[in-house]
């Protein structure tokens, strides 16, 4: 096939990207995007396989295939709790995928080197396109080859170590190695230096060694982070993946790529923006770790946490005619939503409006409850946002909070000295009544202790999550 | 121990301080109950039910006294029981310490310990104990159906075929406990009905219970709630005399008044003077909540009903709540067992009187031989301070449009920044680099800027499909590895291969997965 047809099949590719990304702006238009992503990718690889340049492309076809049929299996089987995980397990593949394509480069442009002015006008396909480059571009290309590799192998550690936490194999507490930033920091500058041995000619030895600084730092980085936090880190590494692929493109001179990675990398980068914005963070304080450091004591809660039984928040539900439910991690860790649907579902038949209040970082992932909620087939258009929620609060007659903790934290407004002071949170206490379906009476995911568990009209109703709301679905029968 | 439970020694006080219920509560906590033969018969409780609760009966006032630990009672202690008091004993009453000096001083000279009921601070924890609010709801209720009683009409409006009957009018002054309890009574007759209060504050809890805030044009410093520990204090002269032109000018329509207006150590304010019940209709009603200290309306004689001269019901009474015993003793009684949960920490039946909780310390006014009144003021504030609260200016439409301008401005003047020092970057990246790369560069930064612009449009409950879409997408680098999978050594390819496979896995995953989801959001 031309070169032509190869470009023109990138340009429409790109486009459909585009119009993918586009489309996620709302529900319907969504699972047509789903669609344009697609073909775009089929076009992309097809347009590749059998354009200028590529070869063995049985061997590429018999692993894409291969590679599917562990995707479709793996998409299939997992559950939409495991979600988070599940993405920064697939990032952690792209990352490594960027570091061996890089390395690849590397190697071809020293294969290419070595020959004679004869041998590489013989040569096709991507040795080809080194073979016709400057000294000056060739030097280019070591340092686009350089920042590929160095970003996808933070990817990859990263991903892996931020899968671990999600998953719960790693201990989700921000922990660092002794020197904590400077570490990071001491590596970063290693590379740096690294980079400029080897922009000066140096050997694969700057590579290599470059590639375990980063690893080191992924993994280090990652692990100084806390499991609240993963949300952002987990955006924050997509955005890297897409930055290691344009870096790649650069060095391959491979438009389809360049588009491709920045279209992904900024999507990353502004979807860790929304999310710090929502936590009222800044990303910078995210990405070094853990929360600040508290400026005074906090305040004292004054009161105690009064517990309640089912038929108490039955009886209270069925005098209710408006309730909102809050649903966050915990209602995920119990697997409840099916149970909180089959609730929302009686409540409605009984005439009351029922809607769910869904914080920008509720969950692991932003929109994960979206997710988990859409699973258990509840409608999305009773599905609300903070923003759009908020101001009805002091008009609800119950709330349910589900496993939520930090993002319906008055201290966030109360205490100036909380460490999440100022974040936006949902104002359930404004409501009428409040219960907290909750395990026990610990502190949550940040260690926040949280005064509206305090709250007069606050009731704790103690229990996991899916069977605290059975016990629920049973009494207002 | 032995918590006793005399019987009512005041003419007319019918309530009891100990239930059969509250007895069972009691004994879960390790005491055992007596009460004196009759003291509940009055409030519905005879000495059978108690006796089936567990409640040992004695026949005198005076075994009651010798008998018991801890005596519980609804009034503060009369002389005769005053001498009845031990050393070390107990007691739990109403009490007034600061209007009944002498009463304390003979209290403390028996050595016992006296917790006041009255004294009880007003924070959360201990509304539970809050025998005021308690007493002061049941006075709301019962002073709406005194007035009902003595008023000659209906509260709703009503079109009947016999004929239009308009609804009345209800005015209830001072929107405390026992006036927001009045005020939904009377709501939930059908009464339209008004409220009025000094603390401008309780307007929203006034309007929540369904009644209309008459609000008073006066500017004057608003008092904080807080410092007072949410109740009134005296209001200056201005502002009383602009509130009396108020009541002047709504007298002759209301057709019943309730006034529960109280300022903590004083007499009650007059309020309701005697030309407002005159220009009243015939066949009103007052009722005075406050008569007890003197009563808010000029004509007001305590503890009876008179009419005046031109037929204006005025209720003076002042035992409200013993009016209804049955239910003000379950809910005194309750909150007497309340306070001994908080005095019984290890439910062993053994009083700890623990003078550094805030609630014990600030309830106790004689204690070990020493009076203990006025306690020190609680380590923790009723209410929160209010906060100055900001009202967004109104803005006239001139302000609106310079406003905007200057947003728009400064909008403008940022985008010329940002790209002012973006060009200036590809300029200078365009003088050293070759054009090859500079090439690519352009397509990388439009990429870029196409991808910022696209973003932020995605819905925020599609983020999670959003990153497993880009995710998917990402996994482009696969064309790289294809490309490479054919051009060199057998450590290219191999290295080629697995990136292929991987980002195989990649593709399909991300894709599949996005499907998944999005396919699971559904309209209702």
């Amino acid at each position: 096939m031309e070169t032509g047809f190869s470009t023109a099949a990138y340009v429409v590719a790109a486009v459909l990207f585009i119009l993918s990304l586009g489309g996620l702006s709302g529900q319907e238009s969504a699972k047509r995007a789903v669609w344009y992503g697609m073909v775009g990718m089929a076009l992309a690889v097809l347009a590749t396989l059998f354009g200028p340049g590529a070869g063995l492309w049985f061997l590429s076809l018999v692993l894409i295939a291969g590679g599917g049929v562990i995707g479709w299996y793996v998409a299939n089987k997992v559950q939409m709790t495991e979600m988070p995980q599940l993405v920064a397990a697939m990032h952690s593949l792209v990352g490594l995928a960027a570091v061996f394509v890089g390395y690849n480069a590397y190697l071809d442009l020293l294969h290419v080197q070595a020959m004679g002015p004869e041998a590489r006008r013989a040569l096709t396909g991507f040795a080809a396109i080194i073979a016709h480059k400057s000294p000056v571009e060739q030097s280019i290309m070591r340092v686009e080859v350089f920042l590929g590799v160095f970003i996808g192998a933070v990817t990859f550690t990263g991903s892996i170590v931020a899968f671990g936490k999600l998953a719960g194999k790693v201990g989700s507490k921000a922990r660092q190695l002794p020197g904590g930033h400077m570490l990071n920091a001491g590596a970063a500058a290693l590379s740096v230096l690294l980079l400029l041995f080897f922009m000066g000619g140096a050997g694969g030895w700057a590579l290599v060694l470059m590639t375990a600084l980063a690893f080191f730092i992924g993994y280090h980085l990652i692990m100084g982070i806390g499991g609240a936090d993963m949300p952002v880190v987990v955006s924050m590494l997509n955005s890297y993946s897409g930055w290691a692929a344009a870096a790649i493109g650069f060095s391959l001179g491979n438009d389809l790529l360049i588009v491709t990675g920045a279209l992904v990398g900024s999507s990353g980068a502004i979807l860790s923006y929304i999310m710090c914005r929502a936590m009222n963070r800044s990303f910078i304080s995210v990405i070094l770790g853990g929360f600040g450091n508290t400026t005074g004591p906090a305040q004292a809660i004054e009161g105690e946490q009064v517990s309640i039984e089912a038929d108490a928040v039955a009886s209270a539900l069925k005098e209710a005619d408006s309730v909102i439910i809050v649903p966050g991690y915990g209602m995920a860790v119990a697997q409840a939503q099916q149970a909180v649907s089959e609730l929302t579902r009686k409540l409605r038949a009984q005439g009351k409006t029922v809607r769910f209040a869904i914080h920008p970082v509720a969950g692991r992932l932003p929109g994960h409850m979206n997710v988990l909620l859409a699973e258990a087939r509840v409608p999305y258009d009773i599905v609300l946002e903070m923003d759009e929620i908020n101001e009805d609060f002091p008009d609800t007659d119950v709330v349910i909070v589900i496993g939520s903790n930090d993002i319906v934290n008055p201290a966030a407004q109360e205490d100036p000295n909380s460490p999440i002071a100022g974040m936006p949170v949902l104002e359930v206490w404004r409501a009428k009544q409040v219960f907290v379906s909750k395990r026990g009476q610990g502190t949550g995911y940040s260690g926040i202790e949280n005064p509206l568990f305090y709250k007069e009209n606050t009731r704790m109703f103690y229990g996991d999550a899916k069977d605290s709301v059975g016990k629920l679905i049973g009494h207002l029968d | 121990m032995k918590i006793g439970a005399p019987k009512e020694i005041v003419a007319g006080e019918a309530r009891v301080a100990m239930t059969p219920d509250s007895a069972r509560q009691l004994q879960k906590l390790g005491y055992e109950c007596v009460i004196e033969t009759g003291a509940g018969v009055a409030a519905g409780f005879d000495d059978a039910a108690y006796q089936t609760a567990g409640v040992a009966i004695v026949k005198t006032a005076a075994a009651l006294w010798k008998e018991a630990d801890v005596v519980v009672k609804v009034r503060g202690p009369e002389p005769i029981e005053v001498k009845r008091l031990k050393k070390g004993q107990t007691l739990i009453s109403f009490f007034w310490p600061a209007q009944n000096a002498d009463l304390l001083e003979a209290c403390k000279a028996r050595g016992a310990n006296v917790i006041a009921m009255d004294m009880v601070p007003r924070i959360s924890r201990a509304q539970k104990m809050d025998a005021l609010s308690s007493m002061a709801n049941i006075a709301g209720y019962r002073a709406v159906v005194e007035a009902a009683n003595n008023f000659g009409r209906f509260f709703t409006g009503q079109v009947t075929a016999a004929g239009k009957v308009p609804p009345a009018k209800v005015l209830v002054v001072g929107a405390g406990v026992a006036g927001l309890a009045a005020i939904g009574t009377s709501t939930s007759l059908g009464a339209i009905t008004y409220a009025f209060d000094v603390r401008p504050e309780v307007a929203e809890q006034i309007e929540s219970m369904g009644a209309e805030f008459v609000f008073l044009d006066f500017k004057e410093q608003a008092q904080d709630g807080a410092a007072t520990g949410g109740y009134a204090a005296p209001s200056s002269p201005e502002f009383r005399e602009k509130q009396l032109e108020k009541f002047r000018a709504l007298a002759p329509e209301m057709d019943i008044v309730i006034t529960t207006a109280l300022i903590p150590g004083r007499d009650a304010p007059k309020l309701w003077l005697k030309d407002m019940v005159e220009a009243m209709k015939p066949g009103s009603v007052v009722v005075d909540l406050a008569a007890e200290k003197g009563g808010n309306c000029d004509l007001t004689v305590p503890d009876q009903k008179v009419v005046s001269d031109n037929g204006v019901t005025i209720v003076g009474y002042t035992d409200f709540p013993s009016r209804m015993a049955t239910q003000s003793s379950t809910l005194y009684s309750n909150n007497i067992r309340h306070m001994m949960t908080d005095l019984t920490p290890d439910k062993d039946g053994q009083v700890v009187h623990n003078m550094e909780d805030d609630v014990i310390r600030g309830a106790t006014v004689t204690h070990d031989g020493a009076i203990t009144f006025p306690p020190p003021p609680p380590k923790v504030k009723a209410i929160a301070a209010q906060k100055p609260k900001e009202k967004p200016k109104e803005l006239t439409p001139v302000e609106r449009r310079a406003q905007e301008i200057a947003a728009f401005k400064d909008q403008t003047r940022k985008q010329i920044t940002l790209i002012g020092i973006g060009a200036a970057v590809l300029l200078l990246v365009g003088l050293v680099a070759p054009a090859s790369f500079m090439q690519h560069f352009i397509v990388f930064v439009l990429a870029c800027f196409v991808g910022f612009q696209v973003i932020w449009s995605v819905a925020h409950s599609l983020h999670t499909p959003l990153m497993a879409v880009t995710n998917a997408i990402s996994s482009i680098i696969i064309l790289g590895a294809m490309l490479q999978v054919g051009s060199g050594s057998w450590v290219v390819m191999l290295l080629s291969a697995v990136a292929i496979f991987m980002a195989g896995i990649n593709i399909f995953g991300g894709f599949l997965v996005t499907r998944r989801m999005l396919a699971m959001f559904q309209k209702s």
